[in-house]
């Protein structure tokens, strides 16, 4: 208590005395010092003992106040009225004249918002359920709207090619293709040495080690290398897309562009698109070909299979199809990253939290959505027959 | 040497790169008064402030606040220090995931230790005081008008009830009703609170209505300091062209007559 007070007094000049309130016999009340903010909670405590009202009349003398600020006003404020609820009488006495001003000011002001209306838990759960439910459809709906209206925007574009920005997207793909080499790269790498590791140890026991080959090969090539391709660019695209369009958005930028005649669709989504659509199948094969270095060099150490032989048993293990298999489906994958890191841009409103909402939500919707579009891939290929 | 300066600028060089903002500035602002700083867009009003409350560094120069240098201050004595001033910046610049009520807490949190009830009706106070609507307390700066956001940002500065104010154009983007609303709002709590103004702005109806003294930002330096009789008399041509303009006129400046 003692530090307290005297922490906020030591910086005045003329060394003003912290605040004291003494009680006096018939309900005569001084207060001096200084009455600011951070003796408030002190002085909070205090004024407390006056409540246990033994008089009917109170005398607030306040002559001795040396500094008075808003906290303190409200203090005195606050105890006179609660004592005054209480049917007990107070008169303010020596009140300066600024002091007099503060005190009407803090009155004037004190109005306690409304309370909230407060609900029945359970009922509160079901209807908060019953909101994210419908909120996931609306949203879904509004999703597959965005979708069709990129598809229009392109359609219009592809129709007047003038119209593509090729520059942006130029720039775009070097952002996330050609700088994202070096993670798919070294990703793609290490999974091929893991595949090749664990493959070895486990078909060592039945004496079938070259097989390693054949399960590196179709594992990388049909799935591996174009998900890690796709779980990376989700991670490093889609949440920069996000946070790239939704900080214009807060910027009022997309509405600027809207009124200067340019279409967002256009200039921000298509560029983004199209770049990913390109660099993906290009993303893919890069990962295939360093993760199956990757199984080859284990393979070499591991179990003494020559890169000759390993590229000799690759072509007898696996097709051409294998390889396409993955291929075809990165330009999906693309369009999927691309659309939900746009589409949740879009979706930002107004704060700078919402663009941190929305970018972590694009980064796991569109791995998401990979990852089913991977599955659905892989039953039809299977209907297929490939 | 005055012993009632709040505020002392001596000889300030600042810049960015190569390019020189201000070069030998000098400025004193005395205790209780309301100094307005005007001069035209880019002549580092905003700068100036920055490097008065040590959000930028000066390249050489002599600043001092309530007696201290504010430049060669360990960061407990700069904590205190900033405990005794407010800021209201350009753009109001509320911390946009926290409601306006915990706006105006963030300085009571960080400065002193007072329970929540009292946090929560000193932030009430505040929000009354610069003539927000009790439920604004609960909304978040994206939800405010442009107008709202200034005064929730006049709240939280005078959370702590500073004895220096720094507003930077605070009226800026306010309808003229709301603009002088917001004079009278500085005005009545001047007298109320006592505190020191230093208020960067354009408006002419602020500098004549509240301004004890003006200081006009002009060749990187403060080229004239003093009440808005002086700066009538005064004859650099960019004081010349502020004060006795079209827009001055209709502020009801220039009297027929003077
Ligand atoms: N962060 C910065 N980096 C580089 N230059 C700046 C920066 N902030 C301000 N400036 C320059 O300093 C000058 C003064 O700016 P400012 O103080 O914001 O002007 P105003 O008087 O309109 O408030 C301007 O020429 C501006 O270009
Ligand atoms: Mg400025």
């Amino acid at each position: 208590m003692a530090d307290e007070s005297t922490s906020t007094t030591t910086v005045n000049q003329s060394q003003p005395k912290p605040a004291w309130i003494k009680l006096n016999t018939g309900g005569m009340i001084e207060l001096g010092g200084c009455w600011t903010i951070g003796a408030a909670e002190r002085l909070d405590k205090e004024l407390t003992v006056i409540h246990d009202g033994t008089s009917t009349k109170y005398i607030f003398n306040l002559s001795g106040l040396e500094r008075l600020d808003t906290a303190g006003a409200w203090l005195i404020y606050r105890t006179r009225k609660s004592l005054e609820s209480g049917d007990t009488e107070v008169v303010l006495e020596g009140v300066k004249p600024e002091y007099g001003i503060l005190l009407d000011e803090v009155a004037a002001n004190d109005q306690t918002p409304p309370p909230l209306p407060h609900a029945n838990q359970l009922l509160e759960w079901v209807a908060h359920t019953g909101e994210m439910t419908l909120d996931a459809l609306a949203r879904a709906r509004d999703f597959l709207g965005f979708f069709g209206l990129v598809l229009l925007t392109l359609s219009r574009s592809v129709s007047h090619p003038a119209r593509l920005r090729i520059v942006p997207m130029i720039h775009h793909m070097e952002k996330v293709g050609l700088n994202a080499l070096p993670i798919v790269g070294l990703i793609s790498f290490l999974i091929g040495v893991v595949i090749a590791y664990q493959g070895a140890s486990q078909m060592k026991q039945f004496g079938a080690e070259v097989f390693v080959v054949n399960l590196i090969a179709v594992s990388i090539l049909r799935e591996i290398g174009i998900l890690l391709a796709a779980i990376v660019i989700a991670g490093r695209s889609a949440s920069a897309f996000t946070a790239q369009i939704g900080a214009m958005k807060v910027n009022e930028e997309i509405d600027a562009m809207r009124t200067l005649g340019l279409d967002p669709i256009e200039v921000l989504v298509l560029p983004r698109l199209l770049a990913l659509v390109l660099a993906m199948p290009l993303l893919a094969f890069f990962a295939d070909m360093i993760g199956l270095l990757g199984g080859g060099l284990m393979t070499w150490i591991v179990l003494d299979i020559r890169p000759d032989q390993f590229i000799e048993r690759l072509s007898d293990a696996v097709s051409l199809w294998s390889f396409w298999i993955g291929i075809i489906k990165a330009p999906f994958f693309a369009v999927i990253i691309a659309l939900v890191g746009c589409y949740e841009g879009f979706q930002v409103g107004g704060s700078a939290e919402s663009v941190g909402h929305m970018t972590s939500r694009s980064v796991v919707e569109s791995i998401f959505l990979v990852i089913v579009a991977d599955a659905i891939f892989s039953i039809f290929f299977q209907l297929a027959g490939v | 040497m005055t012993g009632d300066a709040v505020i002392k600028v001596e000889d300030l060089h600042t810049g960015f790169g190569d390019h020189l903002v201000h070069d030998g500035l000098n400025l004193e602002v005395r205790k209780g008064e309301v100094l307005g700083v005007v001069g035209g867009s880019g002549t580092g009003k905003s700068v100036l402030l920055h490097c008065i409350i040590g959000l930028k560094k000066p390249w050489s120069g002599c600043i001092e606040v309530l007696g201290q240098r504010v430049l060669d201050l360990e960061p407990p004595e700069r904590s205190a220090l900033e405990a005794r001033w407010g800021v209201l910046f350009q753009d109001g610049a509320l911390f946009s995931s926290l409601t306006v009520a915990q706006n105006i807490q963030v300085p009571l949190k960080e400065h002193l230790n007072l329970n929540q009830r009292l946090m929560d009706e000193i932030a009430m106070i505040k929000i009354g005081l610069v003539g927000l609507p009790p439920e604004a307390g609960r909304l978040y700066p994206a939800e405010l008008s442009g107008g709202m956001r200034k005064r929730a940002g006049l709240a939280r500065a005078l959370a702590l009830d500073p004895e220096i104010l720094f507003l930077d154009e605070p009226t800026s983007g306010l309808d003229p009703i709301g603009a002088a609303r917001f004079d009278a709002l500085i005005e009545r709590l001047r007298k109320t609170l006592d505190f020191t103004v230093f208020m960067v702005t354009h408006d002419l109806d602020s500098l004549n209505a509240i301004c004890d003294r003006i200081a006009v930002l002009a060749d990187k330096r403060v080229v004239v300091i003093g009440d808005m009789k002086q700066m009538l008399n005064e004859r650099h041509p960019w004081v010349l062209e502020y004060f006795h303009g079209p827009r001055a006129r209709s502020a009801g400046l220039l009297k027929p007559g003077r």
